[in-house]
């Protein structure tokens, strides 16, 4: 079986503007809903408490929303969670009272309104928590960037590292995006998975660039912009099979994961489809306006492509 | 050109072996057991006691299907949890002869049902998370300005009694946040304290400034170093206290460790009584003994008709009536060794027994014979406030560390207080900031949903592997399971925890390990369209894709180093797994796959195809020709 029939290399470059006007827009988008929506934080960055309940019947959430209202707490989140049966109650920080009296108060109440409430999950974070967590996310944020600028600067070039960063940072900014414009709740795994997502799609950029770098060794008197067009047609293939595989794996989380790995999932679908499009499109085109040239990759000009090498012919 | 040496095959096979060996252990699942081990300092868990606990099963006729001492427990193994609890009630019978002052500790627990060779060569199952297990997980903060603070104020009082004792005059020592402030009126006197302090009080420095009154004034702080011994000793005894309060749950495997420089992590498996965990948890108190002030002011503040007098403070009983003690604290929780209810031999009454070490015992010797028919008023603080538990009068003066404390008590006040002396000698305030509780269906639950989703996964990739790559994709099928493989291997011999949050990384690792035999295997190909010969498309296919798979592992690994480095909590357990999962899939995608074409194709001399699936060659090859033609001019 063989999907991919291409007879010629695929002038991706030509459009090279468009598709990076396209990246652009969303990301604007993407920036203009987290700034004016902001994310859904959970509890876990914003300190709180959360209750999950089960019922053995399906939940009635009017009824339990009134009845938390009722224990004067206000700005409470009561939704279903996975199933009908199951019940997320969010509760706010509170002033004089543990979590441990929140949390009972509460159960009790629902107990009487309905004895079959069974608790299965509590979380309290104190709000000093949520702080260290964004200045913890934002470090190894900061860390990732540099480390990978720094190890394709090594690898290969100082613009592939740039281009890489920008076009998986931008990746990552519309993942943001996403979940700023669902209100989509942000916790402590989505942000592991988007952490996990640049690793991955920058991995995505590499195998690009690396076939840029063999092309200039290769043929010698393509243009910058037909190289890049022939290593994107030429890796096509193992893009998209590589992708769907993981997007495999992902999926399957996302159904019998169960509402745990549901966010976290959703976050890697995001990443890996946007993650593909920016490889592509996004970071060969910002390293070809940043002038990356033969000379800054192929550094021995002669011995490294043999023009007689039997297995350096024709190559789609 | 596609042969392996001998030793690379050996190092596959021993890789495999140890792999299966390890990963075992995780497949025969738990068994109820009962853990015992010791609840004392002073008692040891040994061989004897793994003997009476087997007798005491054999006379109730409680067989277990294993009964073993691991390290400093004694655990036996049951099939049922009808015998597990039975079992415990007889080994509680037969070990504990006082309830009330238990030595060793039973608890339920659940143990790996693997068989002992495999314990013998330290194979044991993944440590599940708190998520996976079910349970309680607590972060508690150590409020370390209350330890200096208190370090400060009880400083203050040996500095107030050295003076008196040296006859050096002074006109007031208070307390000003963490400094000591001394008012002198001379020089000469000046001179005689700052050199009593350097000489007797290595931790304090001092300062000197005069006051507008003329009067001179010595500024004595806690130096830096000192500062941090008492954070460090504060953070140690609250450990210390912790283990004794939840040593009194009664949990098999509980958790209590260090996070950072103030804060503590507390994690109970299996706990159910979350409200009972939490109560004895969050019982942030600290105990302190002051004198009570009987004078004709504080008797007037005391019925609510006067000022607190300087130097007093004023806090309620349990029954809500006013207590006013002194400021100066005679001992801390820290001189408490232990608190038993008890009855009065005499009058029948129930006591509350103290016993002291050695510098309490000579502390409250000295105050004691001073104050024979005052007051003294043991203080329980909770989160700050004071709470007099009770405020005996001194009878005579009590030597020897053994203190008993009676009168307007009943059985269960009694049995409340001494629990509360006993659990209650923390060395600072803690405060719960993060809490988790998981229910144990919820634990199962998220397992089985974490299986569903790599086994799914994994079963969609490798059947769509192998239509789309024939032979080569079984070899990266097989590659992956071997990566399963490896990874939960490397993760149980680490012992490390296994979180929701580690499943989706090793699912995410699957998919990401494929990528390479995708590589690899797209390679192939194209040396094949290219015309190469098939032994010489495998080599270069493989040489090729090795380089592209170095860096994007790398870069990959770049990530995951940097959440175990930043992350906490589920983020860590994430990127535990992932960088393990990166490092095994190299391993597994590169080496064992090539190990497993080799094994296949590599003696076969004159090999004709082999089978990557349709290798498509376009018809019309001028478009690649031109592009190929143009390069290789």
């Amino acid at each position: 079986m063989e999907f991919f029939r291409i007879k010629k290399d695929i002038p991706f470059m030509k459009y090279a503007l468009v598709l990076n006007a396209i990246s652009f827009i969303t990301f604007a988008l993407a920036v203009f809903f987290l700034v004016t929506r902001g994310l859904h934080l959970s509890v876990e960055f914003t300190g709180g408490t959360v209750m999950e309940v089960a019922y053995q019947q399906t939940a009635d959430i009017a009824k339990v929303r009134e009845t938390v209202a009722g224990l004067g707490y206000k700005d409470v989140i009561v939704q279903n969670f996975g199933t009908s049966r199951d019940v997320m109650i969010r509760l706010p920080v509170q002033q004089g009272v543990t979590s441990a009296q929140q949390s009972e108060q509460v159960l009790s109440a629902l107990k009487a309104q309905d004895a079959e409430v069974n608790l299965r999950r509590t979380e309290f974070v104190g709000p000093q928590v949520g702080d260290e967590l964004v200045h913890g996310g934002l470090m190894a944020l900061g860390m990732v960037v540099l480390g990978i600028v720094i190890y394709l600067a090594f690898r290969f070039e100082w613009k592939f590292g740039v281009a890489a960063i920008i076009a998986n940072l931008h990746d990552v900014v519309i993942i943001l995006g996403f979940f700023a414009f669902f209100q989509w709740e942000f916790s402590l795994s989505v942000l592991a998975g988007v952490l996990a997502v640049l690793g991955y799609s920058v991995n995505e950029s590499v195998v690009i660039f690396d076939r840029i770098r063999e092309a200039f060794r290769r043929f010698r008197k393509l243009s910058t912009r037909e190289v890049i067009d022939h290593a994107i047609t030429s890796t096509m293939s193992r893009t998209i099979i590589t992708h769907a595989s993981t997007e495999a794996m992902v999926l399957s989380m996302f159904f019998f994961g169960g509402p745990s790995l549901h966010y976290f999932a959703l976050a890697l679908t995001i990443g890996i489809l946007f993650g593909i499009y920016s490889s592509v499109f996004v970071a060969a085109a910002i390293a070809m306006w940043l002038g990356v040239k033969r000379e800054d990759l192929v550094k021995t000009s002669r011995s490294e492509g043999d023009p007689n090498d039997p297995n350096a012919g024709a190559v789609v | 050109m596609n042969r392996f040496p001998i030793w690379k095959y050996a190092i596959l096979v021993v890789a495999l072996l140890v792999g299966v060996l390890y990963t075992l252990p995780n497949f025969f699942g738990e068994a109820p057991a009962v853990q015992v081990s010791s609840a004392k300092a002073t008692v040891k868990v040994d061989a004897a006691v793994e003997q009476r606990v087997r007798e005491a099963l054999q006379a109730a006729g409680v067989v277990p299907d294993l009964l073993q001492l691991e390290g400093t427990s004694v655990r036996a193994r049951f099939d049922t949890p009808d015998n597990q609890l039975k079992a415990k009630d007889v080994i509680e019978k037969a070990l504990i002869p006082d309830p009330q002052d238990p030595a060793y500790i039973v608890a339920l627990n659940l143990v790996s049902r693997s068989p002992a060779w495999l314990s013998a060569i330290h194979a044991a199952p993944m440590y599940l998370g708190l998520d996976l297990r079910g349970g309680v997980h607590f972060m508690l903060q150590v409020d370390m300005q209350a330890a200096l603070t208190k370090k400060a104020e009880s400083l203050a009082g040996d500095l107030r009694t050295t003076l008196r004792d040296k006859n050096i005059r002074h006109g007031g020592i208070a307390r000003e946040g963490d400094n000591i402030d001394i008012r002198l009126r001379d020089a000469a006197t000046l001179t005689a304290a700052r050199n009593l302090i350097t000489d007797q009080f290595p931790e304090l420095q001092v300062a000197v400034s005069s006051e507008p009154d003329g009067m001179q004034r010595l500024r004595a702080s806690i130096k830096p170093e000192a500062t941090r011994k008492v954070q460090e000793q504060a953070l140690k005894q609250n450990i210390t206290t912790l283990h004794n309060r939840i040593n009194e749950l009664g949990v098999a495997e509980p958790v209590i460790q260090q996070q950072g420089l103030d804060r503590i992590i507390v994690q109970l498996p299996g706990v159910q009584d979350t409200a009972k965990a939490k109560d004895i948890l969050g019982r942030t108190a600290t105990l302190e003994v002051r004198m009570v002030d009987e004078g004709t002011e504080a008797r007037a503040a005391e019925l609510g008709r006067g000022p607190v007098p300087f130097g007093d403070e004023k806090y309620l009983d349990r029954n809500g009536q006013a207590v006013i003690v002194k400021k100066q604290v005679i001992l801390t929780g820290e001189n408490l060794t232990d608190a038993q209810p008890g009855f009065d031999g005499q009058t029948q009454e129930p006591t509350v027994n103290l016993t002291l070490d050695a510098k309490g015992s000579r502390i409250f010797k000295d105050i004691t014979r001073e104050n024979v028919g005052k007051r003294m008023a043991i203080v329980l603080f909770e989160k700050g406030k004071g709470e007099v538990v009770t405020a005996p009068v001194i009878r005579s003066e009590i030597g020897g560390g053994r203190v008993q404390i009676s009168g307007r008590m009943t059985t269960v006040e009694a049995n409340d207080t001494a629990l509360l002396l006993r659990a209650g000698s923390l060395a600072a305030p803690m405060e719960i900031i993060e809490e988790f509780t998981i229910g144990p269906s919820l634990g199962a639950d998220n397992i089985q949903r974490g299986v569903h989703s790599v086994v799914w996964g994994m079963a969609a990739i490798a059947a769509f592997m192998c239509v789309y790559y024939m032979l080569f994709g079984v070899f990266s099928t097989l590659a992956l399971g071997v990566n399963v493989l490896l990874l939960v291997a490397i993760l149980s011999m680490l012992q490390a925890t296994l979180t929701l949050p580690g499943i989706a990384a090793m699912a995410l690792a699957l998919g990401v390990a494929i990528d390479s035999n995708v590589l690899i295997n797209e390679r192939i190909r194209e040396e094949l369209r290219a015309g190469a010969a098939p032994q010489a498309a495998i080599a270069a296919g493989y040489e090729r894709a090795w380089s592209t798979i170095l860096d994007s592992n790398v870069t990959t690994l770049i990530a995951g180093l940097a959440l175990l480095a930043f992350g906490t909590g589920p983020v860590r357990g994430f990127a535990v797994v992932h960088c393990i999962g990166i490092l095994t899939s190299m391993f597994s995608a590169v080496f064992f796959s090539r190990g497993l074409v080799n094994l296949w194709y590599g003696r076969k001399k004159k090999l004709k195809s082999v089978a990557i699936g349709q290798v498509w060659k376009p018809e019309d090859t001028s478009g690649i020709r031109s592009v190929a033609a143009r390069g290789d001019q």
